[in-house]
């Protein structure tokens, strides 16, 4: 956002609070009715996290706070003074993809690529729960996360080869998610 | 070079491998930049104030307040804006705001830049706008019942927009020559695409003139030229860049008022001005699905063929043109590639009404006459007493021929695809015999691979690739082709890494740029793969040539006998001589300067000689088989799918498992269409939009997804690169009319209407067991007068191609559209 003159826009007047993003503690300002999803992509320049609806309808805006996923677009940003957020950039550790998104990666369970920040997250906070859900487990937790593209099917296989690498099993995609049943 | 096996020598390195998407971590780790990600200092926020009526006059619009607003920096409305555009030439009937009418429900009317969203939300409140209302036209019926008020002053007449009629061969001989004649009514609602990113875009324009435009755009040329038509601007002015699509399915086909609004906002105010639409905006935008409502006549032989088929579709265009006469076309151009239907005669009619404009969903007019036509089939199977299956497996139309409406069809591998999917379903021991409730139904189809005609005339290539060679050992290639999560730049970059024998993460792709990229025709009809691919093949052949001559003097061996490969070339005979990709590139630049090479395709041409011969002929054709099985709760009439079997021809794949992940994804879309999807509209007055939400719009969530068992079938097209054929919209078409006769076969109650929801099927339910008809679906179809076919003789018949200059057939010249069925 573009510096906006105070005697443009009377209602600037902003609120501040702490939050710990990603492992790092921010302190950041904004008008006080901003939700967590604009306090993220527009006060904080974290644009990893998606919108489709902003009504709580889609799930592209999920975020983790306190490792828990919510819908960022529902939240108050000053409801959350001193809360810990994990947004998409901070899935990664530093160079090395975590291995849901690698397992994304392989099997192109993001095709436009704009449900998958949300989707990645729902599915790591799965994850964190139950290290190896079941198929019934993994729709469950995923079905506020709504995907036009994929059919959801690449996602389900990719979190499931992802709980496998994350036992430290040495897991490959079934071939037939891959080329197809002979 | 169409079809030009890039690999001699060797086998293929990267096509046919399951490597990443060129962009898949990118995406996967948030750093993608979408368009609403897009963010300029000084950057104004838009704001449109839309229709809250469906059809009226503007009285009159006053914008004083709001211009006075603290923080608004420019009002716009249709006087500012008075150029008149469209996606397809022939029907140009749109503005950017309105101007002096209003059409619909959501059309926008004043646009408003201010410092932020909130401002610019706030001044709208201060805008007055007096309308003076019309009766308005909200359904193909009351478009034929009044032909007044006209929704547009251009059209045929009345509020019908357009009417085509072929007749390919005498159908009338065709269905004299059938042991029987079957009629169907059949129905299929609208529905829209709702992609996840709602449309954005940011227009920044430079103080010598200069505009560019953000915007997530399938069509990124046809919108460049849009803009320039309107904004009166120097083509060589305007700058288009497509941003990575968040969801397109064909609704970001259409230049958008508010991709031309921002841009007129960013010339006034000189500083950057951003939009970004609500979901509720995204429904008003729609060019989804259009309804149609169909009647199909079929003449068959007792063992299955076919003899004629006479079509008329009914489509509901909603309020403006768009690609709806492409739309109107596609409803009978691919009904004869499948099974071969020796005449056929077809009738499209598109009406206007006050509704959200249709146009390119996914399969653009072919899913609604597709179940038709495999509804029918099925029909036709269980009246011969013959099993579906086999019956379509036994007439199959000819690979490499040409079809009754002078399509002419390549590769065909759908006998193979049946086999899959019946083998796989245990088809033979399931299907008749399953318990009350649970049934199994089979549905097949055919689509084209790339429109053979461009949306404007011209003799220019479809898709353009430049490539760059760098000293470094990578390679850049540039073109115009929009990423719209398809996986079309991975495309490029595969295909190019194949015929140079390096990686495809060596290769940097720069696409949907139109100062940098040479053109491409956009993300639609199937084309991307087909015709990209074929020009990168041409320009990385190119570029191997000139490497091949600097290798092949400095190791004296024949050109002939060089292969690329491992980042690698070397003398195929004797593997160990060669040199790095990097070495010959050094040869290569030191001998020709400075590396870069073209590529261009153009489809072949059509052998059609009437109007219209464009639409529908195409490089090449996939082909899908699909059996559904569902679960019929005979108390609510609650269909399940838990699981689909579908067998794809794709030719070969470039990339298997984003052929998976296009053939799944065209499951999901079909489900959705087939169970529950609707763009619906409340009241008959009002035309206002019942759900323009996503929690309201249903749409299949994780818990309504079935399994899937796929199988990638076919031989390569020899017009595809390295043979390959579509995966994106194909797959879809036999989804609803999988599931419409699975249900047919679990309660044995027809349901000719999509979405295949739990009242309908309730209803046939309760009707046969008072001992009616078993059916639920359209009873009645309105007439329109039709003008005279454009009479082809058939390839069969020994046509030319050429129309023939004669009067209705006799018994032909008005359909006689009866009510019910044979």
């Amino acid at each position: 956002m573009g510096p906006v003159r105070k005697e443009d826009n009377p209602r600037a007047e902003k609120t501040s609070i702490r939050l710990r993003v990603n492992g790092e503690d921010v302190e950041v300002a904004f008008a006080p009715h901003k939700t967590l999803l604009e306090v993220l992509r527009e006060d904080l320049g974290l644009t990893g996290t998606k919108h489709g609806c902003e009504l709580g309808e889609c799930g592209c805006c999920t975020v983790l706070v306190d490792g828990r996923p919510i819908l960022s677009c529902l939240a108050l940003g000053v409801a959350l003074d001193g809360h810990e957020v994990g947004t998409i950039e901070g899935m990664a550790d530093g160079a090395k993809l975590h291995p849901l998104q690698a397992a994304f990666s392989d099997l192109g369970a993001g095709q436009c690529g704009y449900c998958t920040p949300g989707m990645l997250l729902a599915a790591k906070a799965l994850l964190d729960e139950v290290p190896r859900p079941s198929r019934e487990q993994i729709k469950a937790a995923l079905a506020g996360n709504i995907c036009r593209c994929t059919g959801y099917i690449k996602i389900f296989e990719a979190v499931e080869l992802a709980a496998a690498w994350l036992a430290g099993e040495p897991a490959e995609p079934p071939k037939e998610s891959i080329y197809g049943w002979e | 070079m169409a079809g030009n096996n890039g690999s001699r020598g060797r086998g293929l390195r990267v096509v046919g491998k399951p490597f990443r998407k060129v962009d898949a971590t990118s995406k996967c780790t948030g750093q993608t930049k979408y368009a609403d990600d897009i963010v300029f200092p000084r950057m104004l926020h838009t704001k449109l104030l839309r229709s809250t009526v469906p059809h009226a006059r503007i009285v009159r619009i006053d914008t004083t307040k709001a211009e006075e607003y603290p923080g608004v920096k420019a009002v716009l409305t249709g006087k500012d804006l008075p150029v008149a555009y469209g996606a397809m030439p022939v029907s140009e009937d749109e503005h950017a705001l309105a101007i002096d009418k209003v059409r619909m429900v959501g059309e926008p009317v004043v646009a408003v830049a201010a410092v932020d969203e909130d401002v610019a939300t706030e001044a709208l409140e201060l805008i007055e706008v007096e309308y003076d209302l019309l009766p308005t036209i909200s359904s193909i019926e009351s478009a034929l019942e009044h032909p007044e008020p006209r929704v547009h002053d251009h059209g045929e007449f009345g509020n019908i927009h357009r009417r085509q009629v072929y007749e390919f061969g005498n159908v009338e001989a065709g269905f004299a020559e059938a042991d029987f004649v079957r009629e169907d009514l059949t129905f299929y609602e609208g529905s829209t695409h709702l992609p996840l990113e709602q449309h954005a875009s940011v227009a920044q324009f430079s103080h010598d003139g200069k505009l560019t435009l953000y915007t997530c755009t399938q069509d990124l040329h046809y919108l460049h030229k849009a803009l320039v038509k309107v904004l009166g601007l120097p083509a060589s002015h305007v700058h288009v860049i497509a941003t990575p699509v968040g969801g397109g399915f064909g609704g970001k086909c259409d230049p958008f008022q508010h991709e031309i609004v921002v841009s007129k906002l960013a010339m006034i105010t000189g500083r950057p001005v951003k939009i970004c639409l609500t979901r509720e905006e995204v429904f008003y935008c729609h060019r989804g699905r259009h309804p149609a409502l169909m009647w199909t006549k079929t003449g068959f032989k007792k063992d299955g063929s076919l003899t004629a088929m006479h079509h008329r579709t009914f489509l509901d265009g909603g309020a403006y043109g768009g690609l709806g006469v492409a739309t109107a076309f596609y409803t009978g151009t691919f009904q004869t590639t499948t099974y071969p239907i020796p005449r056929f005669r077809v009738e499209a009619v598109r009406v206007f009404t006050n509704k959200a404009p249709c146009g390119p969903k996914r399969g653009n007019g072919t899913p609604q006459p597709r179940f038709a036509q495999e509804v029918q089939m099925d029909k036709i199977a269980e009246q011969l007493e013959l099993d579906p299956a086999e019956m379509r497996k036994r007439h199959l139309v000819s690979p490499y021929s040409y079809v009754a409406n002078w399509i002419r069809v390549g590769t065909i591998d759908l006998g193979t695809c049946i086999d899959k999917v019946v083998e796989g379903s245990q088809w033979k021991q399931r299907f008749r015999k399953l318990p009350y409730g649970k049934g199994l139904g089979m549905a097949c189809s055919g689509y084209m691979t790339g429109a053979q005609t461009p949306i404007y005339w011209n003799n220019m290539p479809h898709s353009g690739v430049q490539l760059k060679v760098d000293r470094g050992g990578g390679v850049t290639v540039f073109c115009g082709s929009a990423e719209i999560g398809q996986g079309s730049d991975s495309i490029l970059a595969y295909i190019v890494a194949e015929v140079l024998g390096i990686d495809p993460f060596d290769i940097r792709v720069v696409t949907g740029d139109t100062d940098l990229t040479p053109v491409d025709l956009g993300s639609y009809s199937s084309r991307v793969t087909l015709m990209t691919g074929n020009a990168a093949i041409q320009a990385a052949e190119r570029a191997k040539e000139l490497l091949s001559q600097a290798v092949a003097e400095k190791l004296e061996v024949p050109e002939a006998r060089l292969t690329f490969a491992d980042r690698r070339v070397f003398d195929l005979e004797n593997p160990d001589k060669g040199m790095s990709f990097i070495d010959a590139v050094w040869l290569a630049e030191s001998k020709f300067g400075t590396l870069s090479t073209v590529g261009s395709y153009k489809p072949p041409a059509a052998k059609g000689k009437f109007k219209g011969s464009g639409i529908g002929p195409s490089p090449a054709y996939s082909y899908t088989a699909a059996v559904a099985e569902v679960d019929v709760n005979p108390e609510t009439g609650i269909v399940a799918v838990p699981r689909m079997w579908i067998a794809h021809d794709i030719g070969q794949s470039i990339n298997p498992v984003l052929v998976m992940g296009q053939v799944e994804g065209s499951i999901y879309m079909g489900l959705g269409e087939a169970l529950m999807e609707e763009m619906a509209y409340r009241g008959n007055r009002n035309v206002l939009q019942k759900s323009p939400s996503f929690l309201e719009y249903k749409s299949p969530t994780t818990l309504e997804m079935c399994d899937i068992v796929t199988y990638l079938v076919g031989n390569a097209d020899s017009n595809g690169p390295f043979g390959a054929k579509e995966a994106g919209q194909g797959p879809q078409l036999p989804v609803a009319p999988a599931i419409a006769n699975a249900i047919y076969d679990a309660v044995g109650v027809r349901i000719d209407e999509v979405p295949l929801t739990p009242d309908k099927v309730l209803r046939a339910i309760r009707a046969k067991a008072k001992g009616q008809e078993g059916r639920y679906g359209p009873t009645k179809f309105p007439h329109c007068d039709m003008p005279a076919p454009i009479f082809v003789p058939t390839p069969a018949e020994g046509g030319d191609g050429k129309p023939l200059d004669r009067g209705p057939a006799p018994g032909n010249k008005q359909a006689n559209v009866p009510v019910g069925r044979t």
